[in-house]
């Protein structure tokens, strides 16, 4: 039996809207998937730093700052260089549909955006794990 | 003519409505049964099968409900209400530079909109300098980007600031935007006591809502007493602090939540401001409140309603205040962000335009009305003239503005009014009786509250027990992008950093030293930091300048994480 996913929610920068991020945090933990939160105000570094130490499978950002391709770019590049092993990069909150090739490009899996019901997420994210 | 005769009551029933639940609906719930088991308000207050004369303030007076412009104001603040002045259409709006945000503040007042808002961006809000690493990916992006007076002076270019209201949604930095507010009227050639406007200063708010704070809560309360008590003696005008609920609501709270959480907030500023020896008539009547305006229709005008007479009791009764303005509640109201769907945003028009009646039948003093793409972006000059359209057709078209309180007596209006007032004061109890807004933020009770029921709505929402149109229900299978892209222009960081860098070279660094010092001096004692703000504002410190000078002093705070 596979272990139980490790899953990193993190707000990136400063944007202080967490509703989504603690929705989708609980809907990960009620899936019985280990949840970390980071709170606030995370730097890119932190946020790598957290998915690397806490050997995470998955990372949910949720940004509503309009930073959102700053802060994708650099952590999906740092989690490519510093993780040993492939981490599931999906991503939630107010982002223009026309950044969002641009944040799949840099590898990002999926978007999901305001009104994704959690299950479908968490869907999303199970069926990823059975592919491996 | 002859009199008409007494009106008779129509079918055979008697009038008493236990006889009418045991007999006609009876009978017509054995044709049709209810479509659900248990109505509810969207905070999930039950709603019964009927409300008649029996169910209106139960146990109380029409002295309770009272008349317009007299205590306990529940009818509203002014005996005309909208017959004499119509409603403030107040959009807020923010993005880039001074200048970005200058120009849309003309089309907005081109178009007809009557007071402005800023929002600024997040490293102002944070009190960080555009050059600053955390500061740089934001720039601009959520707000207009202001690092000292000069920017301020660009964001209020050619607009005249005797005549216009301004407000300004800041909080932990806000000492420093309400200084430079002062200083810029000033310059404009407003007198002091002619100096209008309001600046959000709801910092408790922040630890349990927005999460754009600083400092540890005790101290951010000081810091809003401190300009409260600066703006008392100098521009007594202006509203120094407007109490938040919308960011409350939108965090996922319930009316009720929202109405507790705020109205315990405005006590909290009011009774520390008693404590420092300050008169409760001398800060109340310059607080003003800023309620969010949710979907379910009725809840909110019966919030805003019972807003203003537990707000009036509150002040009368519990702190004591002798001048009926400390009494009156006076508000600003904004159509509900987190119901705006991303699906079909054309429906939010529809939403938006809903969701602004109710706050004018529940009788709001300003209005914003968000824009049909702001589940996506910054909106678009397109988006947001309809959302001011919205506003003037309300105002113009449909004689909602001709009668005070037009649901006032309502059976149904003046009993969920009541029971949200009860349910309210008793949540503002309980966080009294643990100790205070402070003690319920850092241990998480307000917190954990809003994540609950934020949690039960997401379930309700999956379960199918609420509907959105457009998101749950009716979905269409593929959304077109029916609306204009809305871009920053991407020189705007380069330019805001170099402006600040350009000042922070030519400014005579002595004085602004000497400044910041003096403020250090004030927050390590019990001076009021104002009267330094302003003298580091006039010599060009930054705002990340004096936030950090205020860092060093009550450190800086991170709240309980819980969802």
């Amino acid at each position: 039996m596979k272990h139980p996913l490790r899953v990193v929610v993190a707000k990136p920068g400063l944007d202080g809207h967490d509703r989504g991020a603690k929705i989708i945090a609980r809907a990960f933990r009620d899936a019985g998937m280990e949840v970390i939160y980071t709170g606030i105000f995370q730097t890119a570094e932190m946020i790598t730093r957290t998915v690397l130490e806490e050997d995470a499978d998955v990372l949910g950002l949720s940004i509503l700052s309009g930073a959102h391709l700053h802060f994708a770019d650099e952590i999906c590049r740092a989690l490519r260089e510093q993780a040993a092993k492939e981490v599931l990069i999906v991503m939630g909150g107010i982002l223009p549909p026309p950044d969002i090739p641009k944040l799949k490009a840099f590898g990002v899996a999926e978007v999901f955006g305001p009104g994704t019901p959690t299950s479908k997420i968490v869907d999303y994210v199970r069926n990823w794990h059975a592919a491996r | 003519m002859s009199k008409p005769s007494e009106p008779t009551s129509i079918g055979t029933a008697s009038p008493d409505p236990e006889t009418w639940k045991s007999t006609t609906l009876a009978a017509s719930l054995e044709r049709l049964p209810k479509r659900k088991e248990a109505f509810t308000t969207l905070s999930g207050l039950p709603i019964d099968d009927l409300y008649t004369a029996a169910d209106v303030n139960p146990g109380a007076s029409a002295k309770e409900i009272g008349l317009p412009g007299e205590y306990p104001y529940t009818r509203g603040v002014h005996p005309t209400m909208y017959r004499a002045r119509p409603w403030t259409i107040r959009q807020v709006a923010g993005f880039g530079t001074a200048e970005d945000t200058n120009g849309r503040y003309k089309y907005l007042l081109a178009h007809g909109e009557t007071g402005l808002s800023t929002d600024f961006d997040l490293p102002t809000l944070l009190g960080y300098d555009s050059d600053h690493p955390m500061g740089m990916p934001e720039i601009g992006k959520i707000g207009v980007a202001v690092d000292t007076i000069d920017d301020v002076r660009l964001l209020m270019a050619d607009i005249p600031l005797d005549q216009v209201s301004t407000s300004y949604t800041i909080n932990a930095s806000a000492f420093a935007l309400i200084g430079m507010y002062e200083v810029v009227c000033k310059e404009q050639g407003v007198a002091a006591g002619k100096i209008t406007g309001t600046c959000q200063n709801d910092i408790l708010k922040e630890y349990t809502a927005q999460n754009e704070y600083i400092y540890p809560p005790a101290d951010a309360v000081r810091l809003v007493v401190d300009t409260m008590e600066y703006a008392a003696a100098t521009m007594p005008r202006y509203n120094p602090v407007s109490v938040s609920g919308y960011h409350i609501r939108d965090a996922g709270a319930t009316a009720v939540q929202e109405l507790a959480f705020t109205l315990a907030a405005g006590h909290c500023y009011v009774t520390e401001a008693v404590k420092r020896g300050l008169t409760a008539d001398s800060v109340a009547p310059r607080i003003s409140f800023f309620w969010n305006i949710q979907n379910d229709f009725f809840e909110e005008i019966c919030k805003l309603r019972a807003s203003r007479r537990l707000w009036a009791r509150m002040m009368r009764d519990w702190v004591g205040a002798k001048d009926p303005r400390s009494w009156m509640m006076r508000a600003h109201s904004q159509t509900s962000g987190v119901s705006l769907t991303a699906q079909q945003p054309d429906n939010n028009i529809a939403r938006t335009a809903i969701q602004a009646l109710a706050a004018i039948l529940g009788g709001t003093q300003s209005l914003h009305t968000n824009s049909k793409d702001e589940a996506f972006q910054i909106p678009s000059e397109g988006a947001i003239k309809i959302a001011v359209r919205t506003q003037q057709i309300l105002a113009l078209e449909n004689r909602v503005t001709d009668i005070v309180d037009p649901l006032g007596g309502s059976y149904y209006v003046e009993n969920l009014t009541t029971r949200l007032e009860e349910e309210a004061e008793a949540l503002i109890r309980q966080i009294l009786d643990r100790g205070g807004m402070v003690c319920s933020i850092e241990d998480g009770f307000i917190q954990r509250h809003i994540a609950d029921s934020s949690a039960a709505y997401q379930r309700d929402l999956e379960a199918q027990k609420e509907f959105i149109v457009g998101m749950n229900i009716h979905i269409d299978p593929e959304d077109p992008l029916p609306f204009e892209p809305f871009e920053l222009d991407p020189g705007l960081a380069e330019r805001q950093i170099k402006r600040t860098q350009g000042i922070r070279r030519s400014r005579a660094q002595a004085e602004t030293t000497s400044a910041l010092k003096e403020i250090e001096n004030a927050a390590m004692g019990s001076d009021n930091v104002m009267p330094a703000v302003v003298r580091a504002i006039r010599a060009q410190a930054t705002v990340g300048e004096m936030c950090d000078v205020l860092r060093e002093v009550f450190g800086t705070y991170r709240g309980p994480i819980v969802y």
